[in-house]
């Protein structure tokens, strides 16, 4: 009996010595997400549900290349182009749209797109008369200029002009786990408000271009 | 001629002595910013929220009428000074890794007859949260200057490390952020707010070393797990429990990370 | 009853520097709250310091002074030990008084 209690003893600090696997803590932090959270607001629990993009960027070190580029491909190929074949709106609307920061909080009131700003400014430099600007993202200072863009309706520049729809729709398309958020996908932006930011990034008459 | 010629070389030395300053230079707009936060140092309100702190913590209340004295802050009952900087750690009487905050939790139930989970459940700066931050702003005061050494000796400790490391990598809501979309790496800012790197050690009175924190622009006391919430809001996920796993997880991760860096707390943000 | 200040003198020959930090909501009367009614305005409208008993200092405040003010002004003639007292009063009436030693 005396041995049988030492053995019983050995397992059970072998069992407490011995670390938690990288999938046990893997699947520990999952529930963790889960239940350490509750809605609040328009914040819903579904928010805390991982898309294979996602998920594939949960990590301190970047997924295989493989791996990216298939969720690229998937990201790419759920891009909703637009619908009247119109990527120019109004600089104007799309500076303020750059400038606004709200939305989608669990203390915003509605979670319609249009209601929601683009925070743009937040991460990075567009109009150089704007000095606070973040550095999350590269700086978008004569964007359109740089690439040669003198007209957007013009077929020679359908390429660029698509990129950028591409890139404001769906960031992912482009890089699997850019930090920009996918505003067309996510339904954070209308249609009419990523045309208005492409016009403040495009249109050689916006400031961003002179 | 002759007065005419000195007082021509005294214009011409007059003229060069002023070049240095006008070549001076402009102020960046982040130098602006740092001359006008170190003119606010002096006076922080922190310190009123100190003050009540420390009352409180010494003032018999609660249903059982009896003051925090005895509360086991990770040091011993009662041991107050250094306890800010070795928290989070596990407590052997919980069984469970705890945060100042979910520590004074425990003892304002145990020791005061108060209802934990109500409080957790009260919004900051009602009722009893508003105790729970100004004991807070009062404990990390009493560890000012004192370096970040949080404990990670205990099995729990070193799972809730891993779980708070996944946790800041987790991506997630509807605009994809996750904690280190902002805070994993050098040298970034969100507009003019300048982003500590939390995956490793930012420095002295940076990033977890300097929460508790009074803020200005809301004049408002805010604990590390008030900045929590607020860091999950901003990145549209939905509401982190007060006290929940993943704000004590990410805590860990974060103050281990920032070990042998000084505490700043009660600090001055904007 | 308001809550307390937290006053500091420091004597530095002839000069002794005094800081006070007060405790108040400072609420300008312009703001509105979430259900977009007006919060009224409360803020302190008179400060005033004594030492040893004679009034050094007096200022007429408004609500550009923010919340949890902070003063710092410089008195001549103090000395280590000497009794400083502050005062304030706001629009409603209310007043708190409090004293801290010279050091």
């Amino acid at each position: 009996m005396k041995i049988r209690h030492l053995t019983a003893l050995a397992l059970l600090c072998v069992g407490t010595a011995h670390a938690q696997s990288a999938k046990q803590l893997d699947q520990q932090a999952d529930a963790m997400m889960k239940a350490s959270f509750r809605e609040q607001g328009i914040a819903k629990m579904d928010r805390v549900e991982q898309d294979a993009a996602q998920k594939a960027c949960s990590a301190a070190k970047p997924p295989p290349a493989t791996v990216a580029k298939k969720i690229e491909a998937q990201q790419l190929a759920a891009i909703k182009w637009p619908s009247d074949g119109q990527f120019i709106g109004d600089w104007k609307e799309g500076e303020k749209l750059a400038q606004n920061g709200r939305g989608m909080t669990w203390t915003d009131a509605s979670a319609t797109p249009g209601k929601n700003g683009a925070m743009c400014y937040n991460c990075h430099q567009i109009d150089k008369k704007e000095i606070s600007f973040g550095s999350i993202g590269p700086s978008l200072w004569n964007y359109g200029k740089l690439r040669g863009v003198t007209d957007p309706a013009d077929p020679a520049q359908a390429a660029i002009v698509k990129y950028t729809w591409g890139k404001l729709w769906n960031s992912k398309a482009y890089a699997a786990c850019s930090e920009m958020p996918r505003f067309g996908h996510a339904e954070l932006l209308t249609e009419a408000q990523i045309r208005d930011l492409m016009a403040l990034l495009l249109d050689p008459k916006s400031p961003v271009n002179q | 001629m002759r007065t005419r010629l000195i007082a021509a070389t005294a214009a011409a030395f007059a003229a060069v002595a002023t070049l240095p300053l006008m070549a001076q230079q402009p102020k960046t707009a982040a130098d602006g910013i740092a001359e006008y936060r170190k003119m606010l140092e002096d006076g922080n309100p922190a310190e009123l929220f100190e003050a009540k702190g420390e009352e409180l913590w010494k003032t018999a209340r609660g249903p059982k009428n009896a003051t925090l004295e005895a509360c086991d802050l990770g040091l011993g009952p009662g041991v107050v000074k250094g306890a800010w900087v070795q928290l989070p750690r596990y407590f052997a009487d919980t069984k469970k890794v705890q945060d100042l905050e979910s520590r004074l939790l425990t003892c304002m139930q145990t020791l005061q007859g108060f209802d934990a989970a109500e409080i957790a459940n009260t919004p900051f700066d009602r009722g009893e949260q508003a105790s729970v931050t100004a004991l807070a702003a009062w404990i990390s005061s009493s560890s000012r200057g004192m370096k970040m050494a949080l404990p990670q000796k205990h099995a729990e400790e070193k799972r809730f490390y891993e779980l708070g490391k996944r946790a800041f990598f987790f991506r997630g809501g509807p605009m994809d952020f996750s904690c280190a979309s902002c805070h994993g790496e050098d040298g970034k800012r969100i507009r003019m707010q300048d982003l500590p790197n939390l995956t490793k050690n930012p420095g002295d009175g940076v990033g977890f070393a300097a929460w508790p924190a009074y803020r200005v622009s809301s004049g408002e006391m805010w604990s590390m797990q008030r900045r929590l919430n607020d860091c999950f809001r901003q990145q549209r996920f939905p509401y982190p429990g007060f006290g929940s796993d993943v704000t004590v997880a990410l805590a860990v991760y974060m103050g281990v990370n920032a070990k042998g860096a000084e505490s700043i707390a009660p600090a001055l943000k904007r | 009853m308001p809550d307390p200040m937290r006053i500091r003198a420091q004597a530095a020959g002839d000069k002794t520097t005094v800081r006070v930090l007060m405790s108040h909501e400072m609420e300008t009367g312009l703001r509105k709250d979430a259900a977009g009614k007006t919060i009224p305005a409360w803020f302190i409208q008179e400060v005033t310091a004594q030492l040893n008993g004679k009034p050094v200092f007096a200022a007429e405040w408004g609500p550009s002074v923010s919340k949890n003010p902070f003063l710092q002004f410089v008195v001549k003639g103090a000395k280590a030990g000497d009794k400083i007292a502050i005062t304030w009063r706001d629009n409603k009436g209310e007043t708190r008084t409090d004293e801290a030693t010279v050091s």
